[in-house]
Order: structure tokens, then sequence, then C-alpha cells
């Protein structure tokens, strides 16, 4: 038994931590409390501010047009896209959430969704055709994206709010960071899978890669791009409770007071405000995306 | 017949390829210094690990021919093929469209080349899904920029031409694979390119309507004059369709010539194991079977153009020799049924 002690004392020498702990946190600490946030502050601040006005301006939209009119437009959306079936979930949904006295809630919600999509189209399908037209920009945004989607929102939950401070505005933030990769990923993917002999027909025919663009590998990719926007709508929906985390109200707030004050039937209630937003934004967008929507139309006309 | 020039014309080519080769992967410039030291495929490929698709060719189509590149996959026929209006850029050689070196074309030059002389029909029709048949033969039109009620006069026109305007308005997954190259056709045509690159076009169709597609680019070139490359893995299609025919293989060209030149003396081995299982009745024109010496009473016989397929006359020869006259009327000499037997009779069985 000494003998087997000793070994194992021996071979402890060999563990680095017997010596000394790699202060690995430390650094990382002292890195963004004494140089990303004093420098980088003042920019950060400043990238806040178009997401600040789209979402207030969002928010007063939606938090001031009457009641019953929202409803009903919901309603023809959901009918529109998928036709009477969604059209009544839709409007049973919304009604019964505002029964609850969770409209205020939703639309909150509601407006913190739509504008961190609204960036994330913005962002998200410029980066995804770069990266079809460039295997270079492909390969430098890989790493990224595969951070942004592996990485624990609750790792970047501090150092947005070192940088942002705490709020609505930081939640959207966090929110677009977590969804935007499947959409460049899937832009990337749709217009990559355009077929090859097309882009060399729109070649052939004196098209520059502008028009290419327009006229052959974006219509094509649409189907697999929407699928992307469904995608990353449905990843921002998952965050809205995070997001209550660091300051961001709607559904997601009711959902975390539920759980501060162990009111199960709280949080039961606006879990399940998220959960019917989510199905009906799903198959809406599903729809469009699928072409069911404008295979309506075209039946009709 | 020298390799690969056009036949008795003062008139300069419409094309002229000249030691054209086109590498892919590896170290090309490498590859290039070896090619240029004479080292075979194998070796180059061994060394520096490019692959040569097209190997130093070179040859010249004269305005208003039909130039059929005929060659098994892989032989780098549809490389050669994206050369001639730079699709692909050629590691080696020129190419000029009417003395003009497009290799040396800036973009905006390539693209005006494209939309105003040289056009092409692709082998899986490469139409667009989402537009209407209209839509998609007006496409090079609007890339010319020209309005949209000009360019739908225009692509009617030309689905006119092709017995496709009753569908100008529907979709192309409405029509049948036939249709949809007729639509890539239309497409091509209402550019009135002078100059049409076809890359296996009717590759993807059923045999009856190729063969019909066929005749109707025969008639449609007649009409037209336009000079024609096309690209075929089908013998049979090449001497059909070709006023030359090159025979293509690993990147270089076996045989060029007229396709009675290709049945009758094909180069080498390779070529004469195509040509064994050609019908030479459909291919051979009567002047091919024509006998030295004139028949007495030749005058009383009844006259066949001298390029006339001799399967077109079989049957009338059964009644008796005929006589063969050229363009002008003038008497070539006299075909007889024994004549066109032997010459239509595979090698080695007569």
């Amino acid at each position: 038994m000494a003998l087997l002690d000793s070994i194992t004392s021996a071979a402890d020498v060999l563990r680095p931590s017997a010596h000394a702990i790699l202060p690995l946190d430390k650094w990382i600490q002292s890195a963004v409390r004494e140089w990303l946030v004093p420098v980088m502050r003042p920019t950060f601040r400043a990238m806040q501010w178009p997401v600040a006005k789209v979402m207030d301006g969002l928010e007063a939209v939606l938090l001031g047009v009457p009641f019953i009119l929202l409803l009903v437009l919901a309603g023809w959306v959901a009918w529109r896209a998928k036709g009477a079936w969604l059209s009544a979930f839709t409007v049973a949904s919304l009604l019964l959430l505002e029964w609850l006295g969770l409209w205020a809630a939703t639309m909150v919600t509601f407006a913190m969704i739509l504008t961190a999509v609204a960036f994330c189209l913005v962002i998200g399908i410029p980066l995804g055709i770069l990266s079809a037209r460039s295997d270079m920009w492909e390969r430098a945004l890989r790493p990224l994206l595969d951070i942004m989607q592996t990485i624990p929102s609750f790792v970047y939950l501090v150092p947005i709010v070192m940088l942002f401070g705490v709020g609505m505005v930081p939640a959207v933030i966090a929110t677009i960071i977590f969804a935007l990769p499947p959409l460049v990923r899937l832009t990337n993917l749709g217009i990559r899978q355009v077929n090859r002999e097309l882009v060399e027909a729109g070649r052939a025919f004196g098209s520059t890669p502008r028009q290419i663009l327009w006229e052959i590998q974006l219509p094509l990719a649409m189907r697999t791009i929407m699928t992307g926007v469904n995608q990353t709508l449905m990843l921002a929906l998952s965050m809205a409770v995070i997001g209550a985390l660091i300051g961001a109200g709607g559904l997601g707030l009711t959902v975390y007071t539920g759980l501060g004050r162990l009111d199960v039937g709280y949080a039961t209630i606006g879990g399940l405000g998220i959960v019917l937003m989510a199905i009906i934004l799903d198959r809406i967008t599903e729809a469009f995306g699928s072409g069911d929507a404008a295979r309506r139309r075209r039946k009709r006309k | 017949m020298t390799e690969g020039t056009a036949p008795e014309t003062a008139t300069p080519p419409r094309i002229r390829a000249a030691s054209v080769s086109k590498l892919f992967g590896g170290n090309r410039a490498e590859a290039r210094r070896l090619i240029g030291e004479g080292l075979d495929k194998v070796e180059i490929l061994r060394r520096t690990g490019c692959t040569i698709a097209v190997n130093d060719i070179s040859f010249d189509v004269a305005a208003g021919e039909i130039f059929v590149v005929m060659g098994l996959s892989g032989s780098g026929k549809s490389t050669l093929v994206r050369c001639l209006n730079r699709l692909l850029t050629p590691d080696a050689g020129r190419v000029e469209i009417d003395g003009e070196d497009i290799c040396a074309a800036d973009d905006d030059r390539l693209r005006a080349l494209r939309l105003e002389k040289i056009t092409m029909v692709f082998q899986h029709f490469a139409l667009l899904p989402h537009r209407t048949v209209a839509e998609n033969a007006a496409y090079g039109l609007k890339m010319r920029g020209m309005t949209p009620a000009a360019r739908r006069e225009k692509a009617h026109q030309a689905l006119e031409a092709v017995g496709l305007l009753p569908w100008a308005d529907r979709l192309p997954s409405d029509l049948s694979g036939g249709m949809q190259q007729r639509v890539g056709l239309a497409r091509a045509l209402a550019l009135d390119p002078e100059i049409l690159l076809m890359d296996e076009p009717f590759g993807a169709l059923d045999p009856l309507i190729r063969q019909d597609m066929q005749h109707e680019l025969i008639e449609l070139q007649a009409r037209h004059r336009t000079t024609i490359i096309f690209i075929t893995h089908d013998l049979n299609e090449a001497l059909t369709l070709g006023d030359r025919v090159a025979v293509m293989k690993d990147g270089r060209f076996s045989q060029v010539g007229t396709p009675s030149e290709i049945v009758l003396a094909p180069a080498d081995d390779y070529v004469s194991a195509f040509t064994r299982e050609i019908d030479r009745a459909r291919v051979l024109p009567v002047s091919a079977a024509l006998r030295g010496s004139m028949v007495e009473g030749a005058e009383s016989l009844p006259g066949v153009p001298a390029d006339t397929r001799l399967s077109a006359v079989l049957g009338q020869l059964g009644q008796g020799p005929l006589r063969v006259v050229g363009r002008d009327g003038a008497l070539k000499g006299v075909v007889t049924a024994a004549d066109a037997a032997a010459i239509a009779a595979p090698p080695g069985k007569g």
C-alpha cells in the first residue's frame, strides 16, 4: 500500500494544478474590465442607438394600435399564409392571451423578436451572400458562427451587461447574437445549392455578377433563406426568458417573475404565451417559405 | 485534308482556336511549363496534379458552318466549348471571334460579345423555374436593357419560331423536356446570334424527340445561316448535323473532317471503332458512291442532288441508276445500286 501511495504522489507531480492554477479566468476578467469595457464602451453604446430606435418604434406602434385591429390583422395574415385553420388558431390564441391579462407583455415580446429578427436579416443575409460568393469569407465566418451557436448565452450575458447596461436593448442585442447564425448559414447554403448550369447560363447571357445574384441566385435560394428566417425567429423567441435576466420585459419577464416567486401558475401562463406565439410565427413563416402562400395567391387569381 | 482548317473558303473564319489548352486543379503554372517541354498528359498529372481537359487544340470554323465536336464524357468537349465564349478562360492559346482575341477582352466587352454575337444552349436547359416561358426566352434581351414591351414581343417571335407561342405564359415545369429545350433555343435565338454554342443540347431528350429536334435545327440553320458549334457524345447525331465533325479524345482531336471523311477514312482505331456501328447509308451523300466512268445515256436518268443522303435514294436505286448533279445542275456522275451497296456496307464485310 505504501508503495502504491508513493507512486500516486509521485505521479501527482505531473499534474500542473499541484503547482499552480492557470489564472485564465482572471486574465479574461481583467482584459474585459480594464480594456474592452472602458475602451469600447462608447462604440457599443453608439451601436445601441439604431436597435433602440427600432425597438421603441415597434413597441409604441404595437401597444398603440387598438387591440381589435391587431387581432383582425393577425387573423388575415395567418389566413393568407396558410388558410382558415391557422387563422382561427391565431385569433383564438391572441384572445386567450388578452383574457389572461398578458396582451401588453405579448406585444412587448413581439416587438423584441421583430427587432432582433429585422437586424438579423440586415446583417445575416449580406453575410450569407458574402460567404456564398467567396470561400475565404466562408472560412472566416464559420468558426465565428460556431462560437455564436455553441457558447451558452449565459456566458455572454455578463459582458453584454458591462458594455450595454441592462434593459430591453441589451436583451435584443443578446438575442441577435444568438439568433443570427442559422440565417447566415442557410443563406450561404441556399445560394451555393443553386444549379451551376443556371449560373453559367446567366453568365453566358451577359449577366453581371449582381444581375446573377438578383435574377437567379436569390430567387432560387429563397426557400432555403426563408427556412433560415424561420429558424432565426424561433431562436429569438427562445431567448425571451433569458433576456428577462438582463432586464427585458414582456412574456419572458412573466416567466422570470413567476420563477422568482415560486408562482408556478404565473410562470406557466407566461410560458404558454411564448409557446402560442412560437407556433403562430413558425406556421406563418414556414408557409411563406415553402411557397404555400404564393400558390394560394396564384390559385385565387 | 490538313487538320482543322475550314474547307475551301476565302472569307476569314468566324471562330479560330489556336493551340487552346485548359487545365484544372494542381500547379497550373508548372503544368504549363511542362506542356511547353512536350511532356504527356499522364506525366504532367503525376508531377503537378493538373488535369489537362483541353490539350493544344486548333481549329477554324467558317461563317454558316455547323461544326460538331463529338466525344465521350471526360474527353474535354464541354470544356472546349466553354473556352469559346470564355465561360472558361484558356490557360494557353488564343480564341478569336471574327478576328478579335476574346482572351484579351475585359468583362464589359465579354458581356457585349455574349449579348450580341455568341450565345449558348445548355444540356439540361438551364431555364429559370420561377419565370414563365416568355420571361425565360426574354432573359438575354432583359440583360441587353430592352424595355419590357419590346423584349416581350421579341421573345414571342422567338417562341413562335420554335412553335411554343401558346405556352408563353406557362412555367417551364409545365413543359416536357423537348419543349423546355425549345425554350432554351428560343432564348438563344431571340438575341439573333451569329454564333450558337450548343453543349449536348439534345443529350437529355428521348430518341424520337431528339430526331425531331435535329431536323428542326437543320431547318433553322438553313434559314438563319447561324454558325453552330455543336457538342455531342453521339456519333450518329454528329454525322447527321455536322458540315464537319471533330472526334475528341483525352483533350485532343483524333480527327477533323466531313462526315464522309470520318466514315470512309477514319484516322485511327479510336475513330474507326465508333464508325463501325454507324448506318453508313444515312450518313454518306450519293456523291460518295459516284462511279468514275460515265454510263451511256446518263442524260435520260432521273437526277438527284450530290449532297442527298444515300439512304434517301436506296428505293429509287432499286429501279435503276441515278444521275448525280451538283448545286448548279451540272452532271457529276452516275450512281448504281451496286455502288451504293458497296460503299454503305460496313468495313470488313464487303
